[in-house]
């Protein structure tokens, strides 16, 4: 089912969290809110799960306005941050809870809980508390908790912020797969541009409660509509009104009509990328990015002086 | 090493004269002469009508007062309302407060002349009966539960009961399956503590109570009356029965203690 949010303001005081928000979620995408902390990407999150009410505007499942209608009659699926796991209830009562509140009948409930126990690989674990998980096993068992009702949307609110980095980059790749398997429409809140591009196929940069840019990882990497998002989707070197990707940036050992001289400050390894710290001769400090072997062609070591010359620039007007 | 000691003994001593000498040497008087005349002492009528008063007061106070304290505690950390800061503070009241002057208070309202002291004219009693020993004791055990309660709603946070909300689950059952077993153990040792306050209270049921023997006599009113009355048997005798029960309290309180076993 689709989401259409229109028009919508949140304030809490004098903040004002959403200002005049419209976004369109098709049907069956993952689509992640992007955006830096306080930025208002979970308020709407939770306008959309109807926690929060909005001060004006609507929210939209499929066809249905739902602006006014609590959270529980809303069929949607929310997974949260600190996993908000019912702590007195075992794995197996966590998931089958949403189906006992609707009284569902009890072989249909042992069915689905033990189906969605073995889609999140928690089989084993179903007479477990909560505390004697770890914290991916935890998320894992909220996911499943959330799909038991059979959302027609399913919410994420930083739902691998509190995980350590291996396990987060193992989850969103199971994610990425789970949602390929259920197909039902996904948001995930996110500040973390990486886990965004590598999780949705649709991203809503957000910015002090607006909206900057909706677009594909690709579109938002290549083509940013502003300096914000330029500069929060990936790494970015500033040269006065201009912005280089550091990959963007050329260098040769010989200088050439456009070229500027630069030295080498420190060169990072990062496995398959070298990462080149440089300080160009007026003063102005650059970021470039090559591969391990063009770095070895040009022989890359500290205080080395080399011609960079940017390959590609983006100038916004202001 | 011998600083330590030193510390350890003189908070033993310091326990031992002021707690245990006293409260033992109750005991030891009570059984001097054997359990038979403390036994006669306290299964005589008007002992066993005191401890059935104070027991019923402790039934109706106690309940009456949990019921509040979860509501309370739940509208104080769940919801903002106007005046939150104001009822936050005088919930401690009743513990800050003298229990003669919460006696007397209530006294001033329902006696003669009091604003609601026409009530008596209409054949309801409350001074110098048992509705006014009850709300003397609600009065002076009503933080309790509000207290132990608060702090826990608020380390549990909104995020369980939001995600039942989402599940489907309405306000009530949101209560039911996940706050309240999230609470428990906190009512529990809140009961535990407002049982205890009830169950002892002397100053304020005593002025309220009018003190008539064997109709308006609780417990600890019997224990100072037959102290005043030169019967110290009966009046030991009653002494350690309140003791035990505070024994049994303090047990409960162990089990149910926020971060023991239980919890």
């Amino acid at each position: 089912m689709g989401i259409t949010v229109v028009e919508v303001t949140k304030r809490f005081g004098d903040f004002v969290a959403l200002d005049d928000v419209s976004v369109a979620i098709p049907e069956g995408s993952l689509t992640a809110l992007l955006g830096p902390s306080g930025s208002g990407k979970s308020t709407l999150l939770r306008v959309i799960a109807g926690l929060d009410e909005p001060d004006s505007g609507q929210v939209s499942l499929g066809d249905d306005d739902v602006t006014h209608l609590p959270a529980r009659a809303r069929g949607v699926g929310m997974v949260f941050q600190h996993y908000a796991a019912f702590k007195h209830m075992t794995v197996w009562d966590n998931v089958a809870f949403g189906l006992k509140v609707r009284k569902r009948p009890k072989d249909e409930i042992r069915r689905r809980v033990s189906e969605l126990l073995e889609l999140v690989q928690l089989d084993g674990l179903s007479k477990r508390y909560p505390a004697q998980l770890s914290g991916g096993q935890r998320q894992r068992m909220a996911l499943a908790r959330a799909l038991a009702v059979d959302p027609e949307v399913l919410l994420l609110d930083e739902p691998f912020g509190a995980l350590d980095a291996r396990v987060r980059k193992e989850l969103r790749a199971w994610l990425r797969r789970l949602h390929d398997e259920v197909h039902v429409t996904t948001i995930i809140v996110t500040h973390d541009q990486e886990e965004a591009m590598e999780v949705a196929g649709q991203i809503v940069v957000i910015n002090r409660g607006r909206v900057e840019q909706v677009g594909t990882p690709r579109e938002l990497y290549e083509s940013p509509a502003n300096e914000f998002v330029m500069s929060f989707v990936g790494p970015v070197n500033k040269i006065g009104e201009t912005f280089v990707r550091p990959r963007d940036i050329s260098i040769g050992l010989e200088p050439d009509g456009e070229s500027t001289e630069a030295m080498v400050e420190r060169v990072v390894h990062l496995g398959f990328e070298v990462r080149a710290e440089l300080v160009r001769d007026d003063g102005q400090h650059l970021v470039a990015q090559l591969t391990e072997e063009e770095a070895q062609a040009l022989e890359l070591e500290r205080g080395l002086i080399v011609y960079v010359k940017p390959s590609r620039q983006t100038v916004f007007s202001t | 090493m011998i600083g330590r000691y030193a510390l350890r003994f003189g908070a033993l001593g310091y326990l031992a004269f002021l707690l245990l000498l006293p409260v033992g040497l109750v005991f030891y008087r009570t059984f001097e002469h054997g359990v038979a005349p403390a036994w006669d002492a306290v299964t005589s009528p008007q002992a066993l009508h005191a401890l059935w008063l104070t027991l019923l007061i402790a039934a109706v106070a106690v309940p009456l007062n949990t019921l509040f304290g979860v509501t309370l505690a739940i509208s104080l950390v769940r919801h903002r309302f106007p005046g939150c800061g104001l009822v936050n503070a005088v919930v401690d009241l009743p513990v800050a407060l003298s229990p003669v002057v919460v006696g007397l208070s209530l006294y001033l309202l329902y006696g003669t002349g009091g604003w609601l002291g026409g009530l008596a004219g209409h054949g309801i009693k409350i001074l110098f009966a048992l509705p006014g020993m009850i709300l003397a004791t609600i009065f002076v055990s009503l933080p309790f539960v509000v207290r132990e309660v608060v702090p826990v709603l608020r380390e549990i946070g909104t995020d369980q009961e939001q995600a039942a909300e989402t599940l489907g689950a309405t306000p009530f059952t949101t209560f039911r399956r996940i706050t309240l077993p999230a609470i428990r153990w906190a009512v529990c040792y809140g009961v535990v503590l407002t049982t205890a306050r009830a169950i002892g209270e002397f100053g304020a049921v005593s002025i309220v109570s009018g003190r008539i023997e064997g109709k308006t006599e609780t417990l600890p009113l019997y224990v100072q009356s037959q102290f005043e009355g030169f019967n110290t048997t009966g009046a030991f005798a009653a002494s350690v029965v309140l003791a035990l029960i505070a024994l049994a309290t303090v047990v409960a309180m162990r089990m149910f203690r926020p971060g023991g076993e239980a919890s």
